[in-house]
């Protein structure tokens, strides 16, 4: 992501809008990620969250607006730079994402063969110490995406985006689909890798668990339908606790898992 | 109130209609872009071998019993139906003639290719269409892997290269068919039927089969690959992509056949003028 200045935000969306044919998903919305925090991300399914994490790595193009990394548009970038750029960001995607047709041993080593020229023996050698990172043993290595449980799926989708060792680690809804038992795994792998190395990251997540545990800073989107004339899409930012102190009863009882907002609303409709 | 509303639906059949020319004409320019996005990713850096042995393997080497099937079955087909109309004009001798040229320079390219595509284009289009939609296309964006250069190059270069070689094969099988058909069952005598066929079959129609089928190996590769990359969402969107590889490549095969025909036809009199040619 090419020199720091840590006075600036590290990933920002500035003014972002973004629309999908005539559905429009995010309006004139600005987030700033800053060095070593925690960001999570929060709202109603639908909302945009997915697409403002794919807008902060630079996969998805904004209609309107800045994506900067260090203060600077990414749009200016030329491609390979911006290619490299994002190695700089490690992405847990939502189903994990792993290659179907490799095994676990070389969806981990992918991005350290693509863009290094490490000898075998040190990309094993940095794939076993990133399976003892999250927990699993090495012989799951040789194992195929298909034979795996959805938490060891996220697991070495962690492992895979924790490999080349990014500044920025995304995670997408990293314990839904879940039990909680397997949530609480997931939650405390976010904290350990935070503290090996200061990392930063954002997490975009429902469960109310994650939020407390994890989050330095809480920003709650609200979906364009239901916003009120002249509103910001972004209806909160502050830390977990303010969160569920809001006096806003959209957000008291989106964290409290309250639905009687929403059912009055559907009853109107 | 009448005249309004014939004016509206006048007004949106219009409407209709450009918004499906222009999203045709878009989906063809968008395929232009992806083809030289490809070709320039194909000459920027060479793609693993790891990856281009394994599509070739898949493409060519597992294509080889559906080749084999097809171009055998044309064989006796052009043989069986050719016979008949030949005999009756004492001419019959001459099927190694008709059945050989009809072989290298149309209907094995054509139907090999419409095979492979079925096979071929119609696999890799819901293989990355399940890679768009499971969001494996973009974890390869994560991990600094460009997927044009990544997934697109390999199999681009594989169809390119293989598809004339499984064309010829079914050429080959084709021929040998034809001529077992022939002499085995319908009882034309060998050395007849491969005078004709050596008299009329020229180098140059061989080769001009084997050029379409270049360009039929990359247009399959090229509208399987685009579908895949711009396939929908879930399972309807990657069936939909797969159905419409198939169509759209197989479309392009007939088009392709019919202006590569031309061309090469003129092309041949403008190299040989005044020559003699079964076409």
């Amino acid at each position: 992501m090419g020199e720091r200045d840590k006075s600036l935000p590290l990933i920002e969306l500035r003014s972002v809008s973004k629309q999908f044919g005539s559905q429009e998903i995010l309006r004139d919305i600005s987030i700033k990620l800053y060095h070593g925090e925690t960001l999570v991300l929060i709202g109603e399914s639908g909302c945009g969250k997915s697409v403002s994490m794919k807008l902060m790595i630079g996969l998805l193009k904004p209609t309107s607006g800045d994506v900067c990394w260090n203060g600077c548009p990414i749009q200016e970038r030329p491609e390979e730079e911006l290619l490299r750029d994002r190695l700089r960001i490690g992405y847990l995607f939502q189903g994990a994402a792993l290659f179907d047709s490799l095994t676990v041993f070389e969806n981990i080593a992918f991005g350290l063969r693509q863009n290094t020229r490490m000898s075998n023996g040190y990309i094993s050698q940095i794939v076993d110490e990133r399976l003892n990172d999250v927990g699993l043993p090495k012989s799951v290595a040789s194992k195929k995406p298909a034979e795996l449980s959805g938490g060891m799926k996220k697991r070495v989708g962690l492992a895979r985006a924790l490999a080349l060792t990014p500044d920025v680690i995304l995670y997408d809804e990293p314990t839904t689909g879940l039990d909680p038992i397997m949530t609480d795994v997931i939650n405390n792998l976010i904290i350990q890798t935070r503290e090996r190395r200061p990392v930063t990251s954002v997490v975009v997540t429902h469960e109310m668990t994650t939020v407390r545990k994890v989050s330095d800073r809480v920003v709650m989107l609200y979906p364009l339908n239901r916003l009120k004339p002249g509103e910001n899409q972004v209806i909160f930012e502050g830390t977990a606790s303010e969160a569920f102190a809001s006096q806003d009863t959209r957000v008291s009882q989106f964290v409290k898992g309250e639905a009687r907002e929403r059912m009055r609303e559907l009853a109107v409709a | 109130m009448a005249s309004v509303s014939l004016k509206d639906s006048e007004a949106n059949c219009i409407h209709r209609l450009g918004e499906r020319t222009i999203a045709a004409v878009e989906s063809v320019g968008d395929l232009m872009l992806f083809t030289l996005k490809t070709l320039r990713w194909m000459f920027h850096r060479r793609p693993s071998a790891s990856a281009l042995t394994e599509n070739m393997f898949e493409i060519g080497v597992r294509s080889i019993p559906v080749v084999v099937i097809t171009g055998g079955f044309i064989g006796m087909v052009l043989a069986v139906n050719s016979y008949n109309q030949f005999s009756q004009m004492g001419m019959e001798t001459r099927l190694g003639a008709v059945i050989n040229i009809s072989l290298v320079q149309e209907l094995g390219p054509v139907l090999a290719a419409t095979m492979l595509a079925g096979r071929v284009g119609s696999a890799m289009a819901a293989q990355l269409g399940t890679m768009k939609v499971t969001e494996q296309i973009d974890a390869l964006w994560a991990l600094g892997a460009e997927p044009i250069h990544y997934l697109v190059v390999p199999r681009f270069l594989a169809c390119f290269l293989l598809i004339p070689m499984l064309t010829a094969l079914a050429d080959g099988i084709g021929i040998l068919t034809g001529w077992l058909l022939s002499t085995q069952v319908l009882e034309i005598n060998s050395f007849h039927y491969w005078f004709h066929a050596e008299k009329y079959v020229m180098p140059y129609d061989i080769m001009s089969g084997l050029v379409k089928s270049v360009f039929f190996g990359a247009a399959i590769a090229m509208i399987a690959c685009h579908r895949g990359f711009r396939c929908g969402a879930g399972a309807e969107g990657v069936g939909r992509a797969s159905t419409e590889a198939f169509v759209a490549s197989f479309v392009a095969i007939l088009a392709l056949d019919f202006f590569l025909g031309v061309f090469l036809t003129r092309l041949y009199y403008v190299l040989w003028p005044g020559s003699l040619s079964l076409v």
